[in-house]
């Protein structure tokens, strides 16, 4: 099998399929509640003292403002792609990783959807190997996306299942 | 002891001498809590009472206990039943089976007793202990689940045994004090012993008594566990036995070593010594450092004969490995130029440290994921790391620091690699391999 040389994180052939860009609406919520608590903290301390009370608004909002940009870049980092023998998932921005799990390793497939993901109509798929260090997980997947992963991958599993 | 049950399958009960070797140690605790409230001011007699009403409420437990554990060997599977009042069945399948031991600890050995442990993958500790039986029942059923996990009849006799390495005394003693921790370890000691003696300064025990429960264990807790360290090789697979108070033996079957670790230490390195360590996947949990140990020091000559019984048909020293880009010496400025990696058809091998060497060797059929990540140093040095991930254990092998392009390409390649070899893996029962014609080969 000769293959063209790639770059670490390229795609194998097809494109890389994205993850829902409603995850990245679903974390700058999380993200506003957590720059409200901070708000709310930074005006506990004005009361008392007034400057410290605004460098901690400022540098809040800076923080707040600067994660705001790079939640979008670090959903669109988010990728998977189906191959005959098996899955390829990428991401990160910073720190970036990808990893190839063959589909007769797998041991089970989750599919999960805490109460906030499934208002958004969102879920994660998470492929587990007999390895522990296997970190092969795809959230933000519309509900529909997962479950037909989920088949998918299990018949492929069981397609051509080895030991361990 | 077996019990004929209505299903005409016999059912086999633990040693009869099980609740006492157990209420051995619930009498331990009880009484160390009992000394305790000696201080808190109970008098002796209600103590006394206390412990002595304490006995017949063990013994009956225990016998319970004992009566309501049965196990029998149905098909291919061991079954399990235990539990007084949560009644539990658990049934095991022995041709999962990843290893079996037998541990004898010391008041088991003056009893003749022994605890058989089954281990398959999964689970933090052992899935199915049998503690315990007479010795030779323990024998006798290794013997049995064994013949019965690869795959023969029940009554094959236990299979012969080669010795392939003994450790002897005097190098694992020799090996323990060749440590650059224990030595600056015992130095301190002889140093802080000496200046308390030399000035008579008898309050510096309270140093020098701490300072000694640590640095003496370190050296002899490995010593007592690898005494007489024995490897062999039988049809079973590798036997290894060892343990000077309590022993220990233990059986991995062919093809049940999923990753292989040769660590050269600093002071080692001049002898030309070595440790082997391996993942086993029943070997999990918090006694994995004690079972992952494949030898715990010998030649490399010694350890290369272990690796080919091991990985038939592989030669390991013959697989060419390929050094990192020369950017790496400002990410990892001591081991860049050690750091080193390559794959034949069969193994992944990788080569790590500047003072502590260490190499992994990776059979292709045992990977279960292959990852690349960079970190942002490395992206923009072009550089990244592989790791394969392997099941749960000592060995976790990477490749660190391949240049980018590269790690992707070896990635490609270890998957390729790993898809053909799980291809032609050899059948869990190993012994089918022997009694059936061999397959027409298909394709490639």
């Amino acid at each position: 099998m000769t293959q063209p040389d790639l770059e670490p994180f390229a795609p194998p052939g097809a494109p890389w399929v994205r993850v829902s860009p409603r995850l990245a609406t679903l974390r700058r919520l999380l993200l506003l509640v957590f720059g409200l608590v901070i708000a709310v903290a930074a005006l506990v301390v004005g009361v008392f003292v007034w400057w410290a009370g605004l460098t901690v608004f400022l540098v809040g909002l800076v923080a707040v403002g600067w994660m705001w940009v790079i939640v979008g870049r670090a959903v669109r980092s988010w990728g998977y792609a189906e191959r005959a023998d098996d899955l390829l998932i990428t991401r990160g921005i910073l720190y970036r990783q990808l990893v190839v799990v063959p589909y007769g390793r797998m041991q089970f497939v989750d599919v999960t959807a805490g109460p906030l993901d499934r208002r958004f109509g969102l879920a994660t798929v998470q492929l587990h190997t007999a390895a522990a260090a296997t970190d092969a997980q795809i959230p933000g997947l519309v509900p529909a996306e997962a479950a037909r992963l989920r088949d998918r991958l299990a018949a492929r599993g069981e397609a051509s299942s080895a030991g361990l | 002891m077996s019990v004929q049950t209505t299903a005409g399958v016999p059912f086999h009960r633990l040693h009869p001498l099980t609740p006492l070797l157990r209420g051995w140690k619930v009498f331990a605790a009880v009484a160390a809590i009992a000394t305790q409230q000696l201080y808190g001011g109970v008098s002796v007699g209600w103590l006394l009472a206390g412990i002595a009403a304490s006995i017949p409420v063990a013994a009956a437990y225990g016998y319970v206990s004992w009566r309501f554990t049965h196990y029998l060997i149905d098909g291919g599977d061991l079954r399990l039943e235990t539990g007084v009042l949560f009644r539990r069945s658990r049934r095991v399948r022995l041709d999962r089976l990843q290893a079996v031991d037998v541990v004898r600890p010391l008041v088991a050995r003056v009893l003749g007793l022994a605890e058989l442990r089954l281990e398959v993958a999964g689970g933090d500790s052992s899935e199915a202990p049998l503690a315990y039986l007479s010795e030779p029942a323990a024998q006798a059923l290794r013997a049995e689940l064994l013949a019965r996990a690869a795959g023969l009849h029940s009554d094959t006799p236990e299979a012969p045994e080669a010795v392939l390495v003994r450790v002897p005394l005097r190098l694992l003693v020799q090996s323990q004090l060749l440590s650059v921790g224990v030595m600056l370890g015992l130095a301190a000691l002889l140093v802080v012993a000496a200046v308390m003696i030399v000035l008579s300064e008898w309050q510096m025990l309270a140093f020098v008594i701490p300072l000694a429960l640590t640095v003496v264990p370190a050296v002899i807790t490995p010593v007592l566990s690898h005494f007489d360290f024995t490897l062999a090789d039988s049809p079973d697979g590798l036997r290894l036995r060892h343990g000077l108070l309590e022993t220990r033996a233990q059986t991995v079957p062919p093809g049940r070593i999923q990753a292989l670790r040769i660590v050269q230490p600093l002071l080692w390195r001049s002898r030309d010594w070595c440790r082997v360590e391996v993942n086993v996947a029943g070997y999990s949990g918090e006694e994995a450092g004690q079972t992952s140990v494949l030898l715990p020091v010998a030649t490399l000559d010694d350890a290369f004969t272990v690796l080919r019984r091991v990985l038939p048909d592989v030669d390991v020293e013959q697989v060419a490995l390929h050094g990192v880009p020369h950017a790496a010496r400002l990410v990892d400025p001591w081991g860049w130029k050690v750091e080193a990696a390559g794959a034949d058809d069969r193994v992944f091998v990788a080569r790590r440290g500047r003072f502590r060497r260490e190499t992994d060797i990776v059979p292709h059929e045992r990977v279960q994921s292959v990852r690349v990540t960079q970190g942002p140093l490395q992206r923009r040095l072009k550089l990244a790391t592989m790791h394969l991930d392997t099941s749960p254990g000592p060995v976790k092998p990477t490749a660190a620091h391949r240049d980018a392009v590269e790690a992707r390409r070896l990635v490609d390649a270890e998957v390729d690699a790993a898809h053909r070899a799980r291809g032609a893996a050899r059948p869990e029962r190993w012994m089918h391999l022997l009694e059936q014609p061999p397959h027409p080969t298909v394709g490639q």
